[in-house]
């Protein structure tokens, strides 16, 4: 059975519409992602699923539970970590830790073994205040917190905000190793590379859900060929190759630019030279040109110019 | 551990290391008590004034000489001519002149003398103050040569006699300790309980509270419980400065005084709470409390100003002001020595706001966002 039910969910704020229709289901022990770049509705899914908003219509049910009408039972059973850091700064990791832990009728020694693999990284600052600590430290133990009284469902917003990369990829390492413990997990990020470590992903603009796949099937959903190419010029690259013959769309993707062509196009030698030529020929230096596979935020920019 | 004395537990711990908290909770209420104990007063002592007397015969310097003697006036300067005056009052050197006759003790044998006290009334307050004091020392100063000559004056026939029961020598400290305790344990419970719980509106932790099992009753009384442990720490050190320092009577029964000082408290809480409801960051819960809670209750209440002499309506609103009921409690207690047989109407009215007002905080209390 799925832990995490919504169906034809919408909420607006004035104007402005947060979530519009949406519906999926997560089932136990899974990592769904809710991928989107900030204003596409997420926080306000999770505060709904989370019983802190009522939506304007539609239902949401956790462990079947109803968010409206059984929304005590489901805060028992549900973990939250929001978006902004929410511990007390003038408390210590310990103590921060030890609150929620009585706060929701558990201790720490009850629960040890599940928070371990993460709290032992940040055990030696216990007696450190939360406010002193940096941000990978502060999500870890944002994420211990939640987890103390093992809860059914996780919800993580935007775990990765703020995080250095390293600290960014242990996090998700723990999240993997929480899979164990059948706990079902939605997290939400603005961070594309994030999404290929989730089991499914929906990704989310605007408030309308564009697609609900595995990561997967997301990026297999992506027919075009593409390249990345690259020269001292960005700016004038990108401008000058979305001018040529047969280019369906080209965009900035980290140090290079993608380049991506019709459908009907195949990837060839003959291809890589014709570009070559092409920006020879409007004075481009040291160009690089290589074929890449289509990642979630290809696939994403696609959705958007749909 | 159970939820409720883990919440308690944390409450203290921020207030304990929160240096600001700490200073408003214990250090205003002792430097508020002493500055209007020692400093904000309307008795005038050692006022300066200035004498102009031509006479210059045994009445008018032993009048002067008494006027100077009795510790409310300073003898500034002696003036030669009545020109003198004008610029004297205007340099703001002296506050009263008094002016004789150049024949003021022939004047006084020939049975009626002319005397003439002249009042700076750019501060009427002042200025009738000291012309009151001046026209006592001057009556006693008859009185007593009557006495001494044997004659009684045609002027005092009529001997009255005033008394001022409770608070003899008219002391101010009186009126100010009971005041000041409203204030400050108005200003203590209220303020920060509607800080604190706007503080974890601003800082998200608010959010993470919701999403848990604990009832908004629980994070209700969890927040509040510790700052009524502390207000009555603090009532209890305004009363003992009172006592010791100011010498305050304390006539009545303590175990009265600190039953009410909780029911006062109960309400200030409860206000504060509903003010936390209504606001959404720390600025605007220290905003409405300042301005909502401690002017009226600083104004309006008869602490300062006598509400017998205020427009209608604002007695009317000084009515629903808690520290206008809690201050006759105070002084009752206190200085009169009375109980509940006389105080129980302030006592319901306290009592009736404090349901009040805890009951609409609850119902306000939003457990979500």
């Amino acid at each position: 059975m799925s832990q995490i039910i919504l169906e034809n969910i919408s909420k607006s704020y004035g104007p402005l519409l947060a979530a519009q229709d949406i519906s999926f289901e997560v089932s136990k022990g899974e990592i769904f992602g809710l991928i989107g770049p900030d204003g596409a509705g997420k926080t306000t899914l999770f505060r709904i699923l989370a019983t802190l908003l009522l939506a304007d219509s539609g239902t949401a049910r956790i462990c079947g539970l109803d968010c409206v009408k059984e929304y005590r039972q489901i805060r028992k059973i549900i973990g939250y970590m929001p978006g902004r850091f929410s511990l007390y700064q003038d408390l210590t990791v310990e103590e921060n830790l030890e609150f929620f832990a009585a706060v929701f009728g558990s201790s720490i020694k009850a629960n040890y073994d599940l928070i371990a693999p993460i709290y032992v990284q940040i055990e030696p600052f216990k007696n450190r205040r939360a406010g002193a600590l940096s941000g990978g430290m502060k999500q870890k133990l944002a994420l211990c917190c939640a987890l103390i009284h093992k809860p059914e469902v996780l919800f993580l917003d935007e775990p990765g905000t703020g995080v250095d990369p390293v600290s960014r990829q242990e996090f998700w390492e723990m999240l993997a190793s929480l899979r164990a413990h059948g706990i079902t997990m939605l997290v939400s990020t603005p961070n594309m590379d994030e999404a290929e470590l989730c089991d499914r992903v929906a990704l989310l603009q605007k408030g309308k859900i564009m697609a609900i796949d595995t990561p997967k099937g997301i990026t297999s959903g992506f027919k075009s060929p593409l390249l990345a190419v690259r020269s001292v010029d960005m700016y004038q690259l990108i401008k000058d190759l979305r001018d040529m013959e047969g280019v369906a769309d080209c965009y900035a993707f980290g140090e290079y630019a993608h380049l991506k062509f019709r459908e009907s196009t195949t990837l060839s030698l003959t291809l890589t030279n014709e570009i070559l030529a092409f920006l020879n020929a409007k004075n481009h230096q040291n160009i690089e040109i290589k074929p890449v596979q289509a990642t979630i935020e290809d696939c994403f920019i696609e959705f958007i110019k749909h | 551990m159970n939820r409720f004395s883990a919440f308690v537990q944390k409450e203290f711990r921020h207030i304990l290391r929160d240096r600001r908290t700490l200073l408003i909770l214990f250090g205003m209420p002792v430097v508020q008590v002493l500055l209007f104990g020692f400093v904000l007063t309307n008795e005038i002592k050692n006022a300066n004034i200035a004498v102009l007397d031509p006479s210059k015969d045994l009445e008018s310097i032993a009048l002067t000489s008494k006027l100077m003697s009795s510790g409310y006036f300073h003898l500034e300067k002696m003036l030669d001519s009545p020109s003198e005056l004008d610029p004297a009052f205007r340099s703001g050197k002296i506050k009263m002149a008094i002016v004789y006759p150049p024949d003021f003790a022939r004047q006084l044998q020939a049975g009626t003398a002319q005397l003439q006290l002249i009042g700076d009334a750019s501060d009427p307050n002042t200025a009738t103050t000291l012309i009151n004091y001046a026209n006592a020392t001057i009556a006693d100063y008859q009185q007593e040569k009557a006495v001494n000559s044997g004659v009684i004056p045609v002027k005092s026939l009529m001997v009255v006699q005033t008394r001022m029961r409770y608070n003899p020598e008219q002391k101010g400290v009186f009126n100010f300790v009971p005041g000041v305790m409203t204030l400050i344990l108005m200003l203590v419970a209220a303020m920060m309980t509607s800080i604190t719980i706007a503080k974890e509106k601003e800082l998200g932790t608010m959010e993470v509270l919701l999403v848990s099992p604990l009832q908004p009753i629980q994070i209700i009384l969890g927040k509040t419980a510790p700052y009524l442990v502390l207000t009555l720490l603090n009532a209890f050190i305004v009363v003992l400065l009172g006592i010791f320092v100011f010498g305050m009577p304390l006539r009545g029964s303590i175990f009265l005084l600190a039953a009410e000082c909780v029911l006062y408290m109960f309400v200030a809480l409860s206000l504060g709470i509903f003010i936390s409801t209504k606001a959404k960051d720390q600025m605007t819960a220290m905003f409405i409390s300042a301005l909502g809670l401690m002017m009226p209750t600083m104004l309006l209440s008869g602490f300062i100003f006598p509400r017998e002499s205020m427009p209608v309506p604002l007695q009317v609103i000084g009515n629903v002001i808690p520290a206008t009921w809690f201050n006759p409690i105070i002084k009752g207690i206190m200085i009169k020595g009375v109980g509940l047989d006389v105080l129980w109407k302030q006592t319901l009215v306290l009592g009736a706001m404090a349901v009040f007002f805890l009951g609409l905080s609850l119902k306000n209390f939003k457990d979500r966002l």
